[in-house]
């Protein structure tokens, strides 16, 4: 039952997911790519399309793939999925949050998943390299000298120095793709 | 409080929320100063001190933290009810435009220009995230123990290709038995 799966799936990834967000890809690597109901690329692209729309990214995501698996009740499956653990842990906790705040055991975790979700984000970095860099796993090395290759590597390092520098992400994103736009029709 | 008010309070909690969630670029943390300015300032539905508290809850909860401070705050405001009505008005905005665009996108995606238009995005994206990285390797702990962890969850996730859950939950009882651990060595010295 493909609503099921798609309910429980993101409610796993919701109950999972610590800070929100991108700490969220690489759980999403794992089920939704897992399940082929996205490829790596078209997560890639959606993250694009997440950054320039309103509203958390975990809605988005979810929303976004319930509908190109089973529709509008796909996506109502799959948000309800991700928002309801959120909802009831909140409740729970709202009740005796005086205790949680100052709870050592909830400090205690909590300072062992901060750390873990710097390591599991750069793994969805790892993870997304060679579709974006290389369009194909595995890679192929004799690629580097492609100009898709080098016109990414390009558009990369600006984008990395801009977002550095604290540039609007959206702004990044209309110039990655007016650069896109250029280089495809100038070299590809 | 009765039934009245608290009717009331939910619809105002989410069309509050409703206005957030149509409004905010970039998700959780973005959030936050919306949710401080239209709470606390604007309409006085929770206290000002209380902000700080639903940043410390939304982060070592699980789950969005746009999900987790919209049903912390309603339902402090107004209970079980306010919950429901501030968390369901934090995901309508998007479930919507997404739904829009889903719907959309598959239709101009065999265009050449936007096929080069994503080419370009996708290395924008990449960027994007290797700043997200950045960001939270500045909010963590930095010592050996928290680079211990850090490298044995690449290695976990990225290399050999393990169990994420798993690792979170590992994760999360190493801090918690290295916290303790620096606790009673620090009541014993």
């Amino acid at each position: 039952m493909l609503l099921l799966e798609l309910f429980y799936t993101f409610f796993k990834i919701g109950l999972f997911t610590f800070g929100g967000g991108y700490a969220m890809l690489p759980l999403i690597q794992e089920e939704v790519i897992a399940h082929g109901w996205l490829s790596m690329e078209e997560l890639v692209d959606f993250v694009a399309i997440s950054e320039s729309t309103p509203g958390p990214f975990a809605i988005n995501i979810s929303t976004y793939v319930g509908a190109e698996t089973a529709g509008v009740l796909g996506s109502l499956a799959a948000t309800m999925g991700v928002v309801l653990p959120s909802f009831i842990v909140i409740l729970i906790v709202a009740k005796f949050y005086v205790k949680f705040k100052n709870s050592r055991a909830v400090s205690g975790v909590m300072y062992g998943l901060r750390s873990a979700v710097v390591g599991l984000m750069a793994c969805a970095l790892w993870g997304m390299l060679p579709t974006v860099f290389f369009h194909s796993t595995p890679v192929a090395w004799s690629a580097v000298l492609k100009p898709e290759f080098l016109c990414t590597a390009g558009i990369f390092s600006a984008a990395v120095v801009a977002a550095l520098k604290k540039v609007s992400p959206i702004l990044i994103i209309v110039c990655s793709a007016a650069a896109g736009i250029a280089c495809g029709l100038i070299f590809l | 409080m009765p039934i009245k008010e608290r009717l009331k309070k939910a619809l105002r909690l989410f069309l509050i929320f409703l206005k957030i969630g149509a409004f905010t670029f970039g998700g959780g943390y973005a959030m936050i100063p919306l949710i401080e300015y239209e709470t606390t300032e604007k309409r006085k539905l929770i206290e000002k001190e209380e902000i700080s508290d639903i940043v410390a809850i939304a982060e070592s909860t699980p789950g969005p933290i746009a999900i987790n401070s919209a049903t912390f705050v309603g339902y402090r405001t107004a209970g079980v009810l306010g919950a429901a009505a501030a968390t369901l008005g934090v995901v309508l905005p998007s479930f919507v435009i997404i739904l829009l665009i889903a719907f959309f996108l598959r239709h101009i995606m065999d265009n050449r220009i936007v096929q080069y238009a994503f080419f370009g995005i996708r290395a924008g994206v990449l960027a994007l995230i290797v700043k997200a990285v950045v960001s939270f390797w500045k909010r963590a702990e930095h010592n050996v123990f928290s680079w211990c962890v850090m490298v044995a969850a690449f290695l976990w996730a990225a290399i050999l290709d393990w169990n994420v859950i798993a690792l979170i939950a590992l994760c999360g009882l190493a801090g918690f038995v290295y916290c303790l651990v620096q606790r009673k060595r620090g009541a014993m010295q």
